[in-house]
């Protein structure tokens, strides 16, 4: 705690800037992860038995890492599309929170707040939170067209190419995105109120493991989260 | 159609709407929110970023799992406890990752 406390004192945590850029560039190491996991989203939609063309519309229209492999997964073995669609869809639900969260950072039009929340994947999401409570409309569209040009294209290759990448879990590669959520909650944690709220939300979610898929998961521990009510008498900070 | 194209055009079509749902219903800055929605959706975040985080470290897809992202993870909170770059975070948690599974097999 000691070494938190003088990084907070030499004045890091601050309020990322809120230009196209700054997420474009914050999002760059992320985005690497995403390329290696395309390549393999389009080699095994490929053997799934699905065209390269339908690989990458799908990538260009759902826009969900998580959701897509889980509809090609039960594809490949040999799932109705019902089966296919109902999984990836429950995976999906977490969109529904994070839109939520991230409406008020968004102005102008119905419309046009519906196109930029089509940018909103995870690492976008969380690349354009600023962890003083808000959502930054720029950081979400620079991180966001970055993710979503990579993530096709990578889909694209996978294809074409067929099997270049065989297990990206090797690398290590899944646990960089839960290391950017403690980067990006750990400033947050000083505030009692998000602390709790997070505390909450890693318990329900955590026991939801088991029970149903992730996504969902998500989606139920962040209601848990808003159900969760406000403790009277602040004087505990 | 193939089974393929109405899997892309379903699943397109719903992931599409679960994002814009939330943005357009509760979005604008011209309408301010009731006090109470809106001190819950300030809550949404960091509950989310917890569960996702959790769902991420401990799921294997079906059933609870501790294994080399418990390492990662460690990696990554000593990373920000020490204020250490984000990058920085980012690859040693990765790389401790890496050669714990790789230590294990």
């Amino acid at each position: 705690m000691e070494c938190h406390l003088a990084a907070g004192l030499r004045g890091e945590h601050m309020p990322n800037p809120t230009t196209y850029s700054a997420g474009a560039r914050d999002v760059a190491p992320l985005a690497a992860v995403i390329g290696v996991l395309g390549l393999l989203l389009g080699y095994l939609s490929t053997k799934a038995g699905m065209s390269p063309v339908a690989a990458v519309v799908m990538s260009a229209t759902t826009f969900s890492g998580s959701a897509q492999f889980a509809a090609v997964s039960l594809l490949r073995n040999g799932g109705t599309t019902a089966g296919a669609v109902l999984a990836a869809a429950l995976i999906a639900t977490r969109h529904i929170a994070m839109g939520a969260a991230l409406a008020r950072g968004l102005s102008r039009s119905a419309w046009h707040r519906a196109l930029l929340a089509q940018l909103a994947v995870d690492e976008s999401w969380a690349v354009a939170y600023g962890g003083d409570g808000t959502f930054s409309a720029p950081r979400l569209v620079g991180a966001g067209v970055v993710i979503y040009v990579v993530h096709v294209c990578a889909t694209a290759i996978g294809a074409l190419s067929g099997g270049l990448i065989d297990d990206p879990s090797r690398w290590g590669l899944d646990a960089a995105f839960p290391a950017l959520f403690v980067a990006l909650l750990w400033p947050r944690m000083d505030d009692r109120e998000a602390r709790l709220t997070a505390v909450l939300a890693a318990v329900v979610a955590f026991v939801l493991i088991p029970w149903m898929p992730r996504g969902l998961a998500v989606l139920v521990a962040a209601g848990a989260a808003l159900a969760y009510k406000r403790p009277t008498g602040r004087d505990a900070q | 159609m193939t089974k393929d194209w109405w899997v892309v055009l379903l699943l397109g079509v719903l992931t599409i709407a679960f994002k814009a749902a939330g943005p357009v219903l509760l979005g604008g800055s011209r309408r301010e929110l009731p006090p109470s929605l809106a001190a819950a959706v300030a809550r949404l975040p960091p509950a989310i970023f917890a569960a996702l985080l959790v769902t991420q470290v401990f799921s294997d897809g079906k059933s609870i799992v501790f294994d080399a992202r418990l390492g990662g993870l460690t990696t990554a909170v000593a990373g920000a406890a020490c204020g250490a770059p984000r990058m920085i975070t980012l690859l040693a948690a990765v790389t401790v990752t890496a050669l714990l599974r790789r230590a294990c097999l």
